[in-house]
């Protein structure tokens, strides 16, 4: 998928600052609790299964399953037009966190559920890198 | 938990025209829904003493309670706007329960309507389509909204093996039950084959999987059941009532095959002393025909996985096991945003007073409802019944 933009950039905040930034370096980062060694993601000022506040930022394999998908027909807006049919999917992070994004590189009719994806990031302006997984 | 029980009852319910209703505001509907209650209730304005109502996408106020209170001039002692997406009908009516329970007021108008149909600009509408989501973690994937309920079924299909034909079912059976009904949208009987030949929105869901866009009201008078007899109509009781929230973003949900509409269903019950096999119509919220499967999962009526073959053969239709959604539902009757599931209230209301006419289903004593909003997010389940209990 190109980036033009008219597409939804996001625009960080103090609390996912750090996500961004590790994007930017086409890393993907998650949170980690040190005390109870829970991961999340998304960012969050304390750990959701302790509730401890000392939640790290650590780097994530980068590698997931699909747990579920839809091949979009209709885009949301003109914006993701000339990008269908495309693959809107949730992935669970071998680490446990689950989260939103695009399944790229494969037709979308090949995606499956539990298929083994990794991350790889779209560049779409200076500061915002966006993470897509793609079949590994 | 069974404070609620029997405490309050409806004895107001009314609809305004709905589908499109260009000549009318989105103000307009809401006052036009209060009023139609009233007169079903046979009371004035100035016997109601607390107002809820819903937030309007279309012509939203900050204080909007207010701002119908003042429209109206109504001067009500206790006034509350909710929104919990498609799940506001109901948790207003649990709020509108307690407040009337512990005395705080006598007598609940609630108001909602919307015309997002016939009162949004085009730029407008495309911000009710798009602002769906995470801005920063759901958005930049371009998801639609019927892509989100497509997680859900993909997921369900992948888990239980549930079929496109048996998602179309629940259109079918709405758009039987609508052709019954006057009032409704859409009016066209519809075969199994004509959902799955509709264009696919987003895999594996059709456009006629998915729900409708229009205007219209409704409005319902609640007060305590003691009260209850004194008025117009035969009131309908509050047997059960209870909700459950699991999250806001979907791509945060615990589980995409089981929601909270689990938890809501049981402290509903739990509150009526009633189970699935006690009801006799259910009026279940159905943005894209995944949900009514799943929620016929959680709310018992069949086990965990079964609701695709639960809606084949015409059960969920007039004349069989579990006739639901016999105005026609969000799918055919009408969908106007939040307040889609208060029509299912005056529906539940008119069939257990047994004003149906040709949809109505013969000796309907106990009714469920139940809504659900956000992307499976927030629940509420309601249990009306034609006898106190
Ligand atoms: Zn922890």
């Amino acid at each position: 998928m190109a980036a033009p933009a008219s597409k939804p950039v996001p625009v960080p905040t103090r609390e996912t600052q750090p996500y961004w930034e590790g994007c930017k370096q086409h890393e993907l980062r998650i949170q980690k609790c040190p005390a109870c060694g829970h991961h999340q993601f998304y960012p969050r000022l304390y750990c959701t299964a302790c509730m401890s506040d000392r939640v790290e930022w650590v780097k994530a394999s980068g590698r997931g399953k699909v747990l579920s998908f839809t091949i979009v027909y209709r885009p949301v807006t003109q914006a993701f037009a000339a990008d269908v049919p495309y693959v809107v999917a949730l992935i669970t992070l071998d680490e446990g966190p689950q989260l939103m994004s695009n399944v790229v590189g494969c037709p979308p009719e090949k995606v499956q559920i539990g298929m083994p994806v990794e991350v790889t990031f779209e560049d779409w302006t200076e500061d915002i890198s966006v993470p897509k997984f793609k079949p590994v | 938990m069974e404070s609620l029980r029997s405490q309050v009852a409806i004895v107001g319910a009314a609809d305004t025209e709905v589908g499109v209703v260009p000549h009318l505001s989105a103000t307009q509907l809401y006052v036009k829904a209060a009023k139609l209650a009233l007169e079903d209730a046979g009371i004035t304005k100035e016997q109601v003493d607390g107002l809820i109502t819903c937030t309007s996408f279309v012509e939203p106020y900050m204080y909007h309670a207010e701002m119908i209170a003042e429209y109206m001039q109504i001067f009500p002692r206790y006034c509350l706007n909710v929104a919990t997406g498609g799940g506001t009908t109901l948790a207003i009516m649990h709020h509108a329960a307690s407040a009337i329970a512990t005395g705080v007021c006598n007598t609940v108008l609630i108001t909602m309507a919307d015309n997002m149909l016939s009162g949004l600009s085009r730029d407008r509408a495309i911000e009710a389509m798009s602002t769906a989501g995470h801005a920063q973690f759901e958005r930049p994937y371009g998801p639609p909204i019927p892509g989100f309920y497509a997680l859900i079924a993909q997921a369900h299909m992948h888990a239980y093996g549930t079929t496109s034909e048996q998602l179309a079912a629940v259109a079918v059976a709405c758009r039987k039950h609508a052709s019954l009904n006057p009032a409704a949208q859409m009016r066209q009987p519809i075969t199994i084959d004509d959902v799955l030949n509709s264009k696919m929105i987003a895999h594996p869901l059709h456009l006629l999987d998915c729900s409708l866009v229009s205007d219209g009201g409704a409005a319902v008078v609640m007060t305590s059941a003691e009260r209850a007899k004194d008025f117009k109509n035969r009131p309908v009781y509050m047997l059960g009532v209870g909700e459950g929230h699991s999250h806001e973003h979907i791509s945060q949900a615990r589980s995409l095959t089981t929601s909270a509409a689990k938890e809501a269903g049981e402290r509903a019950y739990a509150m009526a002393g009633l189970g699935p096999k006690d009801i006799d119509v259910a009026e279940l919220y159905d943005c894209f025909t995944p949900v009514v499967i799943i929620e016929l999962e959680d709310l018992g009526f069949c086990p965990k996985g079964e609701g695709g073959r639960f809606v084949e053969g015409g059960r969920i239709e007039l004349g069989g096991e579990l006739p639901l959604n016999t105005h026609g539902g969000l799918m055919s009757h009408c969908h106007p945003g939040h307040p889609g599931s208060l029509f299912s209230i005056t529906e539940a209301v008119h069939q257990l007073r047994g004003e149906c006419g040709p949809r109505q289903v013969k000796e309907a004593e106990i009714a469920l409802v139940h809504g659900q909003g956000g992307i499976m997010s927030t629940h509420c389940s309601m249990i009306l019944g034609k006898e106190r209990g």
